[in-house]
């Protein structure tokens, strides 16, 4: 039962703080457009298309239904996913098993927001439960800084350590010519850029933008003909387990562990530090980038800090992270997982330009809602 | 297609304000529902596909308030925004593609809770449409002006549908609105947008609906008699409403046509013995059944005044009562997916059809039924 | 045709989006007793003894529901806090939410999970993960969260 799948083509805006140029549903189809010349396909070969993002942001109902013009989508089989932060992953999630199925063999994910055209913070806000949090959820930062307070008082681990990994994340920017953001950060101007939440600065943390990607899975008997590598996907995992904020344990970021531990089992990974040869981590703020690495099983707790310093995930070294420059440059948020996901495929396909890395097995994560973790685990090879 | 089936179905009564209910709540009733009626424990259930939306509950992340109480704090969990249908649809691909061997899929609905105008005018693109005022009761006056100019229907061909799907819920204890009407009490009701009356309305409803899939090992070792999936098909249309032609459904019938022709159906009025369609407006079921290729189009009506789709006619249409008579929003068209199984099952009792073998469930997406979902389910 | 190009945004007016979420039975007994007693409920799950003080129907992990209702002391620890320093408009208001303010997670004594209120202090070198913490009720109250008006610490502690 099941066909295996693998992503074939993958396209994407140049992410902006303000598109005004185009309206969202033109910002969808520019993404799609450049999706479909990659693979040399039309939108007649498209068999089903997957569309997420966050409904209150531009105060659209019935996205999918809004955006079928953007999306190739007229006369075709469309639906929508959507899971907060997690969204974009949870869309290739969903294409996934939209091929795997063997009900379609060619499905065109899409994620999108057009963040200048939202309230974001009023609208992330509204996540919280109306009668138990929403009288003082102040949006993603503080609930952020929270773990990030945790952290730093369990490890003694610095707001300096994290400013590093901004400064990694916004310097991969630069080889990205999609990248939102592109001037790159000192360790000295991470620290003294104004506070928000403590710990968390200005340019701790990501930054708001308008963009849209769109990715291309086929079956296993297509993929071959549309691209010459492949990335196959060789495992999927979620875990989206809380309901309230102040369920969460701030300590440890189980979802991720839970879910990179059963994404390694279906990929036949043991040793995450030494298979794993690139991830693009959904990392909203730098401090993530040391302790979620952690969950991922990279090194033990409290030891990230020096995995940055050594400049192991560096482009250069041994375990790149966010070749692409992250989260931390570009973050259209229905979008943003399915970029993770979309940038560890063109990882593989060895189509990652002047960001591209040597990678057999690439990781995607997906981060958001109530601490939600997805993993996607793409290589070279179909399992 | 590999063999799928629906092993269990829950749902909670349909009720026009559930104040003792928060969604969990409501997520919990139905989810339980549907394990106890498939005899399953939770360790058994795979994984989870939920269906919600952001703007009915008043929440971004609208899943985010029902993952526990469905069971998924420990499990694989998506959410579909949009119909019952299509969710459920995302849960038989989960099982499909050999990942899983059961899934969850819940709905859940507090329509009174929020302004209906306001969450219904949101559908409608913001730059064109949303100042005009357009909402879910005047777009589908539109529709229904057009069908029924384009093919002579008339108010009282729409008013024998409410009529017989509002008589139809008496039998079904789910059923927010049984009642007997005549057509006089139809077409004397206030009008909401022409040439939409209250009673060819449906109504503002709270409830869950919740279902179980299988694959075919597992199904066969199900306590009730599975309802199988023989064939599933969605599509939908062009999004402004200027750019088609309402009064047609090409959406609905390339649906409906890759359902048959999965199932091997060549001559659905025959071969299909009941149908739990989504009857948002009276005109709906009319244009649905057309659309389904029951009857050829603007003859709909005539199969009505018939007694045809009748619980004891040869093509019953909507023996729950159909949506006219509960309309708890996405959680509808899963529910439509529940009664066809129990209608299968031989278990629907007082609204049971005899002899039902081969049932179809629809489900319907956007303004003016832009998109739609079609099941084909047999024993 | 006008020649020259011209990007046009469309502003729309400010609506309102109401509500009226119902509480649902065990969160409407549990501000019963902050808006009557000034008392502060628990539910405890029977099958993983967790103490659950965000009241809910059922404990997600062992799908169970729960019965069983335990009175929280009214103080607790301050696990985590951050001070919010941005300005932002409010969803329940529609005005902007008055900052800085000290957004905390206090696990009450009792109670395993915790509960998200304010801190009334808002001086970082004042705060404390840890901290001994106890909530202050304001003098009306009707059945909110809010009843609650804040946290405060816990003299000398």
């Amino acid at each position: 039962m099941g066909q295996r799948v693998g992503i074939v083509g993958v396209g994407q805006t140049h992410h902006r703080s303000r598109r005004k140029d185009v309206n969202g549903i033109e910002l969808i189809n520019e993404a799609v457009q450049r999706a479909l010349e990659e693979t040399g396909l039309t939108r007649d070969d498209i068999d089903a298309v997957v569309i997420g993002n966050m409904d209150h942001f531009e105060g659209i109902n019935y996205v999918d239904m809004w955006s079928v013009e953007g999306a190739g989508a007229i006369m075709k089989p469309i639906m929508k996913v959507t899971t907060g932060g997690t969204t974009g992953s949870s869309v290739a999630i969903s294409a996934y098993h939209h091929v795997a199925s063997g009900l379609f063999d060619v499905v065109l994910a899409i994620g999108w927001e057009k963040n200048s055209e939202s309230d974001t913070t009023g609208g992330i806000i509204t996540c919280s439960d109306p009668i138990w949090d929403r009288d003082y959820y102040a949006g993603a930062i503080p609930s952020l800084a929270v773990e990030a307070s945790a952290y730093m008082k369990a490890y003694g681990v610095t707001e300096k350590d994290a400013a590093r990994v901004s400064v990694r994340d916004r310097k991969n920017a630069l080889r990205n010519p999609f990248a939102h953001l592109r001037r790159e950060v000192t360790v000295e101007e991470v620290l003294s850029s104004p506070m928000l939440s403590y710990p968390i600065k200005l340019l701790d943390i990501c930054p708001r933008t308008d963009g849209a990607a769109a990715v291309v899975f086929a079956s296993e008997s297509v993929a071959p003909k549309l691209t010459r590598q492949p990335a196959w996907v060789n495992a999927t995992s979620v875990s989206h387990s809380y309901t309230y904020f102040g369920d969460i344990d701030y300590t440890s970021i189980s979802s991720l562990e839970i879910a990179s531990k059963d994404a390694y089992q279906q990929a036949g990974i043991t040793d995450p530090f030494r298979q794993i040869d690139v991830i693009e981590l959904y990392q909203p703020y730098s401090f993530a980038g040391l302790k979620w690495i952690e969950a991922l099983g990279l090194c033990e707790p409290g030891e990230a800090p020096q995995l940055v310093w050594d400049g192991v995930t560096d482009l250069e070294g041994e375990l790149p992270i966010n070749p692409s420059g992250g989260v931390l440059s570009t973050n259209c948020i229905g979008a943003t997982a399915l970029l993770r996901v979309g940038e560890a495929a063109l990882q593989i396909m060895g189509k990652a330009g002047e960001r591209q890395v040597d990678a057999k097995v690439a990781v995607a994560t997906g981060f958001g809602g109530c601490y939600w973790s997805d993993v996607m685990i793409l290589g070279k090879e179909p399992r | 297609m590999e063999r799928v089936a629906i092993i269990g179905v829950g749902q909670t009564k349909y009720e026009r304000q559930k104040t003792e209910d928060s969604f969990a709540d409501l997520v919990y009733e139905a989810t339980t529902k549907a394990m106890a009626d498939a005899e399953i424990t939770i360790e058994e259930i795979d994984n989870v596909v939920t269906i919600s939306n952001d703007f009915w509950d008043g929440r971004t992340i609208s899943s985010m308030a029902v993952m526990d109480a469905a069971g998924a704090a420990n499990k694989n969990a998506s959410t579909v925004e949009g119909d019952g249908t299509f969710g459920a649809l995302y849960g038989l691909m989960r099982i499909l593609s050999g990942s899983y061997r059961t899934t969850l899929v819940v709905a859940h609905s507090k329509s009174s809770m929020g302004s209906l105008p306001i969450i219904t005018n949101s559908m409608f693109d913001p730059i064109y449409y949303r100042s005009v005022g357009l909402d879910g009761i005047s777009s589908a006056g539109l529709q229904a002006r057009r069908y029924m100019d384009k093919y002579l229907v008339t108010e009282e061909d729409c008013a024998l549908v409410s009529i017989k799907n509002h008589h139809n819920a008496k039998a079904n204890p789910y059923a927010q609105l049984a009642t007997e009407l005549t057509v006089e009490d139809v077409m004397s009701s206030r009008a909401l947008a022409e040439p939409i009356k209250l009673w060819d309305a449906s109504p503002i409803s709270d409830g869950a609906a919740a279902i179980i899939l299988a694959c075919e090992n597992r199904a066969k070792k199900s306590a009730k008699k599975p309802a199988w999936v023989k064939g599933v098909g969605y599509c939908a249309d062009a999004y402004y409403l200027g750019d088609r032609d309402l009064a047609e459904m090409d959406a609905l019938s390339t649906a409906a046509k890759k359902a048959y022709s999965m199932a091997g159906i060549t001559e659905p009025f025959k071969e299909i013995d009941v149908v739990e369609l989504y009857d948002a407006f009276s005109y709906q079921e009319l244009m649905w059944m057309e659309g389904l290729g029951f009857c050829d189009r603007g003859k709909a009506a005539k199969l009505v005044q018939e007694g045809v789709t009748q619980r004891q006619g040869s093509l019953a249409v909507n023996p729950s009562g159909g949506v006219l008579s509960a309309h708890p929003v996405l959680t509808a068209g899963l529910a439509r997916l529940a009664e066809t199984a129990l209608q299968l099952r031989g278990e629907a009792e007082e609204r049971q059809v005899e002899g039902a073998k081969t049932a179809l469930a629809h489900g319907m997406n956007g303004s003016c039924g832009q998109g739609h979902c079609v099941w084909v389910l047999s024993q | 045709m006008s020649e020259k190009q011209e990007l046009l945004v469309l502003k729309s007016k400010t609506t309102e989006m109401p509500y009226h979420w119902s509480v649902g039975r065990e969160g409407a007994k549990f501000l019963q007793e902050l808006r009557d007693n000034k008392k502060i409920f628990g539910m405890r799950c029977s099958k993983c003894g967790k103490v659950y003080v965000t009241p809910r129907r059922v404990c997600g992990p062992c799908f169970t529901p729960i019965k069983e209702w335990v009175e929280l002391k009214a103080e607790g620890t301050l696990e985590a806090f951050s001070i919010v320093n941005y300005k932002f408009i409010d969803p329940n208001t529609g005005d902007i939410r008055p900052v800085p303010y000290t957004y905390g997670y206090i696990k009450l004594d009792g109670a395993d999970s915790t509960l998200s209120h304010v801190v009334s202090i808002t001086d970082s070198s004042k705060l404390r993960a840890g901290m001994r913490v106890k909530a202050v009720f304001n003098e009306e109250r009707h059945g909110s969260l809010k009843d609650i008006k804040h946290f405060e610490p816990i003299n000398g502690k």
